[in-house]
């Protein structure tokens, strides 16, 4: 060590406590004490400004700043009378759907364990197993395609109680629907099958006394839903149409802003479906196992064209007019179905459509880029929907007011128009910053979960997945089946009934018919008729 | 060229400037994190995707462990604000925020092949803003400026320092 590096260590060592503080000393020790004063002006004013701001704002726009206590009725109950389920359709969805009644395949809890031990963001199994218990048993099972039925008869024998997984007596498989239907061991039954059996099953159901919740798109065809309408209307039994989004915390939440008035006039609404992949363009998986001993094809095709066994219709019918409606009937469904939860906008007048197969070129006969006009013109406002398959690029769901734009999904922001007549004053008066939105409402803010596949990511930026109760993460299809079992038990009419369900499939077909007829289409009402 | 016989009032009171903005920087943004019931680490650590990345994963897949994380940032950081305005355990308190900018830094570093969608109000190469107040908080560390003008004058005596034999 240098004798300056020695000298400087003996500088800077402690020196011993002087006997007596000097008055130097103290004046030095506190010297920087001032600056808190300083600090905690400067930090309440800085507060009591944003706090003057934020109270204005949420005065003028007649908010609280507290999350929404917004919880369907029936989910706040506890269900005293066991209901006695059947499934008819067993697929990716309707297996979901028996998980949200509370029945599950021992191999899915196994490979979401696995997923959980890999993607430890990967929640999926804590979010079943803190399901709320159905009061439900899964009687009845049918499926045309043998592996299926089989797994969703597993999943009967494995019941979620009280956050544990028992084994109970589980279903019996029927092999015809109408048998399914016939049984008195079954009070209501999930139709989650192709789209051309919809009208069919639902109907033979309505006849057989059983309630009925069914999958998006209600029909295939107007005229189908004609009829379901008018069956289920002089019915005594529970219609609940799956589109779950009806539980989202943020469109609920949407639906009292507009309520307020706090975008002002509403003239446009611009939705989308953004996708960009084979999985995301119905290119589902083919199993290997698939083959014409273990597949029903002619019940399969029930009502559609005879046509010779194709493995692709039957796992992919989703590409073909013969079964389903393409982008109209699984996607425009639920971003219309959104729309009308939140505005009340009941049937179009007129709608436009038009579209084609611009990359997908498997065989297909539905478009895989697709766009529909609607409009209302006694609401003064146009519905758009513009879809493609082909990009990710992500496009919101947008309420354009004179006064303010709101953009929906699962999280909610509402942000005013610098040409409003309404927030003029509170820009002039800087109560409104332009850059900032007026509103914005994140369900479940402090957390934050896993969507592990492109397809899983659309759904959950659309509103379609999750959505938060209490602070915590739930599927909101398992709230939608809920609901639908508490009105059985109570009576009551589910958010998605029947006239929100003929609404969707009414406007969704008037897309369809639009695009196959090449003009553009009107509703008469007094006929209830496309012409 | 300077010789480095001793350090000037006007050099300390410098140090001492130094010292109490990064203490100021320190308060506010605990004090902003605690006062913001929407303010999460989450998706800062969600970001991380050098250097113990899988950690911080675990962090935030855990609520309770992401809570105590978040609690600990925000106690962190205003102990460490205070700490440095009134020169109360200088050192320590410049250890601290050394650690704590170095785990900010980590999760998200200004290297070339790291991109991260946070949004950044400049440009950066290797080094960001993090590194910089970083850097300064070791100068801090050197220098025992809470024995000029701060609290540590009391608790440990004021520098034996040619400071005041000058005066």
């Amino acid at each position: 060590m240098t004798p300056e590096k020695i000298e400087k260590k003996e500088e800077l060592a402690a020196a011993p406590l002087p006997p007596k503080l000097r008055r130097r000393d103290l004046l030095l020790a506190f010297s920087t004490l001032p600056v808190f004063g300083g600090f905690v002006a400067a930090w309440l004013k800085k507060r009591k400004f944003d706090e003057r701001k934020r109270q204005a704002l949420l005065k003028e726009l007649g908010l609280s700043a507290e999350a929404p206590a917004i919880l369907p009725e029936g989910t706040l109950k506890r269900s005293s009378q066991t209901i006695r389920l059947g499934i008819i359709g067993v697929g990716g969805r309707g297996e979901h759907l028996l998980r949200c009644a509370g029945f599950v395949h021992p191999r899915w809890i196994e490979s979401r364990r696995r997923e959980a031990k890999l993607n430890r963001l990967n929640r999926d199994l804590e979010i079943f197993l803190s399901q709320k218990d159905t009061n439900c048993v899964l009687t009845a099972v049918c499926d045309v395609f043998d592996p299926r039925a089989e797994r969703a008869l597993e999943a009967s024998r494995h019941v979620l109680r009280n956050g544990q997984v028992v084994e109970e007596k589980g279903a019996k498989r029927f092999r015809h629907y109408q048998d399914l239907l016939n049984s008195s061991e079954v009070d209501a039954v999930i139709i989650a099958t192709p789209d051309h059996w919809h009208a069919a099953m639902a109907l033979d159901a309505v006849a057989a006394k059983k309630h009925v919740y069914l999958e998006k798109c209600m029909t295939r065809t107007a005229e189908e839903a004609v009829k379901l309408y008018e069956a289920v209307k002089s019915s005594q039994i529970i219609f609940q149409l799956g589109h779950q989004q009806r539980q989202q915390e943020s469109h609920l939440r949407g639906r009292q802003i507009v309520e307020r008035k706090l975008l002002g006039k509403i003239t446009l609404v611009e939705t989308t479906t953004n996708r960009n992949s084979p999985d995301g363009a119905w290119q589902y998986e083919i199993p290997e196992e698939a083959s014409p001993e273990n597949i029903d094809w002619e019940q399969f095709l029930g009502p559609a064209p005879r046509r010779p066994f194709d493995v692709y219709r039957f796992f992919r019918w989703r590409c073909w007019f013969d079964y389903g409606t393409g982008l109209s009937g699984d996607l425009l469904s639920h971003e219309y179905d959104a729309v009308n939860q939140i505005l009340e906008l009941g049937i179009p007048k007129y709608a436009v459509a038009s579209g084609g197969i611009y990359f997908f070129k498997d065989g297909r006969d539905v478009p895989d880029v697709f766009h529909a006009t609607f409009e209302y013109p006694d609401r003064e406002l146009t519905l758009i929907y513009s879809a493609t398959l082909a990009s990710d690029r992500y496009r919101g769901r947008i309420f354009m007011g004179h006064d303010a734009w709101m953009e929906v999904g699962e999280t909610l922001t509402v942000t005013a128009d610098p040409e409003s007549t309404r927030y003029k004053e509170m820009y002039l008066e800087e109560i409104i910053e332009p850059s900032l939105p007026l509103f914005s409402f994140r369900p479940g803010a402090k957390g934050i979960d896993a969507v592990t596949s492109a397809s899983e990511r659309y759904f959950a930026t659309r509103g379609l997945l999750y959505s938060y109760r209490a602070g915590k993460r739930v599927d909101i299809s398992h709230l939608h089946v809920l609901e639908w079992l508490d009105c059985i038990r109570d009576g009551r009419q589910p958010s998605c009934n029947i006239d929100r369900g003929f609404e969707e499939a009414i406007t969704c077909h008037m897309a369809t018919e639009s695009y196959l007829r090449g003009r553009r289409v009107e509703w008469n009402p007094e006929e209830r008729k496309i012409i | 060229m300077v010789k480095s016989k001793g350090i000037a009032s006007w050099q300390w009171a410098a140090l001492v400037l130094l010292r109490v903005v990064i203490g100021w920087h320190f308060l506010y943004e605990g004090m902003a994190k605690l006062f913001n019931p929407y303010w999460s680490s989450a998706s800062y650590l969600l970001e991380a995707k050098w250097l113990f990345s899988g950690f911080f994963t675990t962090i935030v897949s855990n609520q309770q462990l992401l809570k105590i994380v978040d609690y600990l940032n925000i106690g962190g950081l205003i102990a460490i604000g205070l700490g440095l305005i009134a020169g109360f355990l200088v050192t320590p308190a410049c250890i601290a925020g050394i650690l704590l900018l170095l785990l900010y830094y980590v999760a998200n570093p200004a290297i070339v092949g790291f991109k991260s969608s946070m949004p950044a109000e400049g440009s950066y190469l290797i080094i960001n803003k993090n590194l910089v107040e970083l850097a300064a908080l070791v100068v801090l560390c050197f220098f025992p400026t809470g024995r000029i003008a701060g609290l540590d004058r009391l608790l440990f005596g004021p520098l034996k320092s040619k400071v005041s034999k000058e005066e």
